[in-house]
């Protein structure tokens, strides 16, 4: 073979592509590059520290809302920065169930033979979906939260609780030491129900009897529990929040910053999910609920049995995206002081330390690495509904 | 005798019955959408109960009890007359110069209706799809426009126009600059991307994919932290851009890798024959796109592109995180104005921005909708 023929023949328009693709890249590298050097010196010349020592500094400020032990005093800005994601992770939880359950309603209703519900429910959908999210925060924070009466005023709910403009207090349950017991036997119960449900699958698959798993799943998770509790002697009580002088004592607050939020979310989240719930029960050809009516399906089995499980095919990937929304609009707390991620982070701590590269990319990385994470679920989960091309 | 008179023929139809009173006009229509079940009464009945307890005192705070001029907030307290006040659209009033141009000084504001106007053309010419000369809509909005704009608002003292620093921006003007810089910018980004992502060309497609899923992985608003906190460092001094332009770099990328997204899912409903049509014709690339797949695929994806509108034009509020001007951000600060300290003052003003952001986005909306049947029938035919 002579020696001509070993280096790959290429057109013009390949070599064209290959110069192309070599400037792209020191285009980039370039830039990256000149960004940098820039980036060190404006640095040097105001006297900020790069890298990540400031992480076991001690932080020095206060969060509102903790569900890990902190304070100001002794705790590190690493510390501060868990303490943001849990908020944050906590808010983004509550509101995805709260706006799914709230938007599979509505889109439910939209598709309602109900004139005036399928109206009422487009009507929400219409009005929230085209007003600013970050409008409707502010709205429910500073006009409906903050005019709520002072402590003095502070309305009484049934049940122990009050509600003023610092928030809203609960009675705070206290577990005595025997309720290990109860939490032990309620994840029992929880395990042996997910058990018994793949069991009575495989069994209408054999036999054809339907599996029974609600009737098992009451009986392992309320009344096993419920009977373990009272044996072991009803190891609970309530601290009560009782109204002071100056303050409110005992109980849980619920910060308004946190009510506000979380209602704003699920409210504007919701009409975006109601969307997407109408969109995949109208993608269900409607032959099939004539099918399943053929075969003297009720409706409500109709709707069980075939509908929603095509339906669900359609509606989970968009449904995914928003919940990656729901989360990543939650940043939107630091508009009202809720201390979430960027609050606490990109906002105290980046003002505190100054670092703003490390910390705005700490930040973006958690936010990338929580979308990650949750479209690979559910792509996986979308792998196990779709349907098998035969 | 004939047969025929002896049998009984009908020679004409008989007359129709009308249709049963209860199937048809008002009592029908009620009957088949509100009461045809036990159970859709009950929910007719829950609905007008919620209706009857909702409007009425929405249509008195904002309409009936409002208070429609005053001097100060003495006019929205409770007084004698009118015990309990609704919204105070005198505080709105007093208040809406500074709404739609901020601190822009009264002198120049005709620069900024006149923006507006040429805005206005702009939107008009590319929205009306039966609209003559498209294409040259299409360079005016895209190049003339902002060129022409940049001129107006801020100034060239050259030619008899003071310059106006962005600090003084505010309310309207810079809510529509925002969005509009997003549009502008956001588009032509987003198809390079879009063109980026489905290249032969390994780096391109690499660096592509890699800006458009790390923008769609974030949230806005670390976006405008970045551009306004690390940008001026990542370039000289003397070069350190502006508060406001820092953060419309920051509005104008985050747009581009989502509308990136839109335009790929144009690009992907043109079918492959269109491609290899071009190509057997000897079309280069870039005028086999220009000439023959991006007019198709952005028609197709045109409603996909007004909702991305909407989206960023909604989003254009968090440039209020970053301490500039937008719209609310006057609301906020015209609420926080002692001289109309009332109760209802808060309420007012979110409700007004509420209405204008509503009446935007609620308008795109239903022009999308309008192209998107439009383009049904054009595929039906």
């Amino acid at each position: 073979m002579s020696k001509m023929l070993q280096f790959p023949v290429r057109s013009k328009q390949q070599w064209t592509n290959i110069a192309l693709q070599a400037a792209l890249a020191v285009v980039v590298g370039g830039l990256i590059y000149a960004a940098a050097v820039n980036a060190a010196n404006n640095l040097a010349k105001a006297g900020i520290a790069s890298g990540f020592r400031f992480w076991d500094n001690t932080a020095g400020f206060d969060i509102s809302q903790t569900l890990i032990s902190y304070s100001s005093s002794t705790s590190t800005f690493g510390r501060a920065f868990w303490v943001g994601l849990l908020n944050t992770l906590l808010i983004a939880s509550l509101g995805i169930v709260l706006a799914t359950a709230l938007g599979f309603t509505i889109g439910i209703a939209r598709l309602s033979r109900n004139w005036l519900v399928s109206h009422l429910a487009g009507g929400y959908v219409e009005l929230v979906r085209n007003i600013p999210l970050l409008l409707q925060i502010l709205f429910w924070y500073n006009a409906v939260l903050k005019s709520l009466p002072d402590l003095r005023g502070s309305i009484a709910i049934p049940g122990g609780a009050f509600l003023n403009n610092r928030g809203l207090f609960l009675p705070q349950p206290l577990f005595g030491p025997n309720f290990g017991y109860v939490v032990a036997v309620l994840v029992f119960g929880i395990v042996a129900t997910l058990a018994a449900g793949i069991w009575g699958r495989r069994r209408q698959e054999r036999t054809g009897q339907p599996p029974r798993t609600l009737n098992y799943a009451f009986g392992l998770i309320v009344l096993l529990p419920l009977v373990v509790f009272f044996a072991a002697g009803a190891p609970l009580s309530f601290s009560f929040p009782e109204l002071a002088r100056f303050n409110i004592r005992g109980g849980i607050e619920i910060l308004p910053e946190f009510a506000a939020l979380l209602v704003a979310l699920t409210i504007y989240t919701a009409a975006f999910i109601a969307e997407v719930v109408r969109a995949g029960i109208l993608a269900v050809a409607p032959g099939q609920t004539e099918a399943a009516q053929a075969l003297g399906l009720r409706s409500g089995a109709t709707l069980r049995l075939v509908v929603v499980p095509q339906a669900m095919r359609v509606i989970v990937p968009p449904l995914t995206s928003q919940y990656l929304n729901l989360t990543k609009n939650s940043s939107l707390a630091v508009a009202i002081g809720y201390p979430d991620l960027v609050q606490v982070f990109a906002g105290s701590v980046l003002n505190i330390t100054g670092q703003a590269v490390e910390v705005i990319a700490i930040t973006m990385a958690v936010y990338l690495f929580l979308s990650l994470v949750t479209s690979f679920l559910m792509n996986l989960y979308g792998r196990r509904v779709a349907i098998a091309e035969r | 005798m004939a047969v025929a008179d002896q049998v009984y023929l009908r020679d004409a139809p008989a007359k129709l019955l009308p249709a049963p009173v209860a199937s048809t006009g008002l009592l029908g229509w009620l009957r088949a959408n509100l009461l045809s079940s036990p159970a859709n009464i009950a929910l007719t009945i829950i609905c007008v109960a919620a209706i009857v307890w909702i409007v009425p005192p929405l249509l008195r705070f904002f309409i009936f009890d409002a208070v429609w001029s005053g001097a100060d907030r003495e006019a929205c307290l409770p007084s004698e007359q009118r015990p309990e006040p609704g919204a105070c659209w005198a505080f709105v009033r007093e208040w809406s110069s500074y709404f739609v141009y901020g601190f822009y000084p009264i002198s120049e504001r005709w620069r900024v209706d006149l923006f507006f106007g040429l805005l206005a053309l702009g939107i008009a010419w590319l929205a009306w799809l039966g609209a003559p000369r498209r294409d040259l809509g299409a360079i005016y909005f895209f190049i003339v426009l902002p060129i022409l704009s940049y001129i107006l608002l801020s100034g060239v003292t050259m030619i008899g126009l003071p310059d106006v620093p962005t600090s003084l921006w505010g309310g309207i003007l810079v809510t529509i600059v925002v969005a509009t810089v997003g549009i502008v910018a956001s588009l032509p980004l987003g198809i390079l991307l879009a063109l980026g992502r489905r290249s032969t060309m390994p780096a391109v497609r690499l660096a592509s994919i890699t800006f458009i899923e790390f923008v769609r992985g974030v949230p806005l608003i670390t976006v405008l932290f970045m551009a306004s906190v690390m940008l001026p460092l990542f370039v000289p001094d003397r070069f350190a851009p502006d508060k406001l332009v820092r953060a419309l770099i920051g509005v104008a990328l985050f747009a581009s890798a989502y509308m990136a997204e839109v335009v790929r899912g144009g690009l992907l409903s043109i079918p492959r024959g269109q491609f290899e049509a071009a190509q057997a014709l000897g079309l280069s690339y870039w005028r086999m796109m220009v000439l023959v797949i991006l007019p198709q695929a952005l028609r197709v994806t045109l409603p996909n592109i007004v909702n991305t509108f909407i989206g960023l034009f909604k989003d254009t509020t968090l440039v209020f995180i970053v301490g500039i001007f937008d719209f609310l951000r006057t609301i906020e600060a015209a609420r926080g104005d002692p001289h109309w300290a009332t109760p209802v003052t808060s309420v007012t003003g979110y409700a007004f921005a509420a209405v204008f952001y509503f009446v935007c986005c609620y308008g795109m909306s239903r022009y999308s909708r309008n192209v998107e049947a439009r383009l049904a029938r054009a595929h039906r035919r």
